[in-house]
């Protein structure tokens, strides 16, 4: 069997007093790309620091490609890792922070293979030409990729990424985005990516691991975690939803907005719904391809319809105080743990 | 500019001007005019007891600014690892080097020598019949006492603009601890290290008080032009008194600008 790029067993991380990591079995498959993803403070952070070799765990192991690494340090281990605010050395020029791992080598590559080998990773991360250049004359977009280069040249068993979108603007981002995921399929190296960003582990990652309070709370493909979430903390962290008391104290019912028919009146709601809910219109937020409604109803108190604009020409648009009515298809609403 | 901001510039620059202008006179009176000449200049530097003290000088700055770059530096980048109270006493006790007055640390020091050599000395002398005495290297000891706290102030607050994930990113990119201090630590600090060179220097080039106590028989500059002035003050003392002003000044402006333009590459 093929061992996982990187596992946890039972690892624990413990700041003083306080529990950062609880128990982690995390398993980093070849090939994959897979996000941690967490509110701030979840212990994600410190879970990438302990396979970079930055923290050593309090308990449990850190095993690497099967061979135990715990104890190792960050020096010492076949892992690469873009820092959140890149951590470019503002003293070399790019070409020497792309070759800096490799010149840690002994015996040291030739300058000749040196240069070839950055010319190669910067062609990779389309900054072909910026050789001489110093890190700050750089933008934001361009240190990111001089980062990437710097961390791939050595072709690490995974590569880690901290947060590396966080610093750019959206526009960017979104064009970081893609640029990863097609980066990440031509290299087939595996990356691990921490973000608290939904949307970004969403649209990049094969696999999403949701972190609460230092643990895994759920791990899956996002569409299973968008579609699946086992508890509410999911349900809310991945995506949007409404929430609304369930059968048992200890659950609630979830319904996504955008699967929450809306019409004038109960007869054009499509059929097969449910139950038909009245509503009153409280808000509307236009957002482009979708509208967004904040509408309340006596029993089930306010919530989120979600519409997109093709449906707005048989559903047609409302304005704030109007009647409305509402419902969803029984399979929408989903049981899930209140916690 | 306002009359009185005149006045305290004439006042506190006044003395200055007159002793580099003085050292420019062709007449032998330093107070009376007679001309523009550098014959003083020449005449400074055949002298042999002002190119012996100068060499006493220089030896003494080189090897204080020396010794104080190094042990300074080590004293921050272990202050930046140290924790807790212990820190903070040190950290008080690198201001308080910095604020005690020259006289003090001339004062303490001749009497911790003076003891010192007294307890040391009857062993040394049935041992390898040798003593120990004042001297230049009594000055080099007092001298980096209190510039090893100037280099350890300029390169910790360095070490504190530092970017801690710089360190790590080298790490991650498998240089060991020794390398990634050479390779990224060092260079980064080297502005700072180089400009606690250069103040070191001029602090040692230029002080009188601390080698007056300790300097023993040998003479330092300043110690020359002291004792020279007691028989009057001539032009060829203006002229030294000019090359030292001018010596620190270039220094001490080289090493404002080393410090502006590392923190410049700090900022990324």
């Amino acid at each position: 069997m093929e061992h996982p790029v990187i596992e946890f067993r039972n690892v624990t991380k413990r700041f003083g007093e306080v529990a950062a990591v609880v128990e982690n079995n995390l398993a980093v498959k070849a090939g994959e790309f897979l996000s941690i993803l967490g509110p701030s403070g979840c212990g994600k952070t410190t879970s990438l620091r302990m396979m970079a070799g930055f923290e050593q765990p309090s308990e449990g192991e850190v095993f690497i490609r099967g061979e135990n690494m715990t104890g190792v340090p960050a020096y010492k281990r076949p892992v690469n890792m873009v820092f959140q605010h890149y951590a470019l050395f503002p003293h070399l020029s790019v070409s020497d922070n792309v070759s800096y791992g490799l010149r840690q080598r002994s015996p040291k590559p030739s300058l000749a293979e040196l240069a070839r080998e950055v010319t190669e990773a910067l062609a990779m991360v389309r900054l072909d030409g910026y050789e001489s250049r110093r890190s700050y004359e750089l933008s934001g977009g361009q240190q990111q990729r001089v980062a990437l280069a710097r961390a791939l040249i050595n072709r690490p068993a995974v590569l880690l990424l901290d947060e590396p979108l966080a610093a750019l603007d959206r526009k960017l981002r979104r064009e970081m985005q893609i640029e990863l995921q097609n980066l990440q399929r031509d290299v087939g190296i595996t990356f691990l990516l921490v973000t608290h960003d939904q949307e970004e582990a969403l649209s990049m990652s094969d696999r999403v691991c949701v972190m609460r309070e230092g643990r895994i709370v759920q791990s899956g493909s996002p569409r299973e975690l968008y579609d699946k979430p086992v508890s509410r903390y999911v349900a809310d962290f991945v995506g949007k939803s409404n929430f609304f008391a369930g059968p048992t104290k200890d659950t609630v019912i979830s319904v996504r907005p955008e699967l929450v028919e809306i019409a004038a009146n109960e007869a054009v709601l499509p059929e097969g719904l449910s139950a038909h809910y009245s509503v009153k219109v409280l808000n509307r937020i236009f957002l482009g391809e979708n509208t967004e409604y904040r509408v309340a109803n006596d029993t089930l108190g306010e919530f989120m319809v979600l519409t997109p604009r093709k449906s707005e020409r048989s559903s047609g648009t409302f304005e704030i105080g109007d009647t409305a009515s509402t419902g969803w298809r029984p399979e929408a609403a989903l049981v899930l743990a209140a916690t | 500019m306002r009359l009185y901001a005149i006045l305290i510039y004439i006042f506190l620059y006044a003395p200055i001007a007159f002793i580099v202008g003085g050292s420019f006179n062709a007449g032998k009176q330093a107070m009376i005019w007679q001309g523009f000449s550098l014959e003083w200049y020449g005449k400074a530097f055949s002298n042999p007891l002002i190119t012996e003290a100068l060499t006493t000088s220089l030896m003494i700055a080189l090897t204080t600014a020396t010794l104080s770059a190094i042990i300074g530096t080590l004293a921050a980048l272990g202050l930046e690892r140290m924790s807790g109270w212990l820190r903070h006493v040190f950290d008080a006790l690198i201001y308080i080097a910095i604020l005690v007055p020259g006289i003090v640390i001339g004062i303490s020091t001749l009497i911790a020598f003076v003891s010192f050599f007294d307890m040391i000395n009857p062993y040394l002398i049935t041992a390898w019949n040798i003593r120990i005495e004042m001297g230049a290297w009594m000055v080099i000891a007092a001298h980096v006492l209190f510039n090893i706290a100037v280099v350890a102030l300029l390169v910790r607050a360095r070490l504190q603009g530092m970017d801690r994930s710089l360190v790590e990113a080298s790490e991650d990119l498998y240089a060991t601890p020794l390398g990634t201090f050479r390779q990224v630590v060092l260079p980064l600090l080297a502005p700072s290290i180089l400009a606690g060179f250069l103040l070191a220097f001029t602090f040692s080039f230029e002080d009188f008080i601390i080698a007056y106590f300790v300097a023993g028989p040998d003479v330092t500059l300043p110690i020359y032009v002291f004792s020279s002035i007691r028989r009057g003050i001539t032009p060829e003392i203006n002229a030294v008194g000019t090359v030292v002003l001018m010596t620190s000044l270039v220094l001490l402006v080289l090493a404002q600008v080393i410090l502006q333009r590392g923190s410049r590459t700090l900022k990324t």
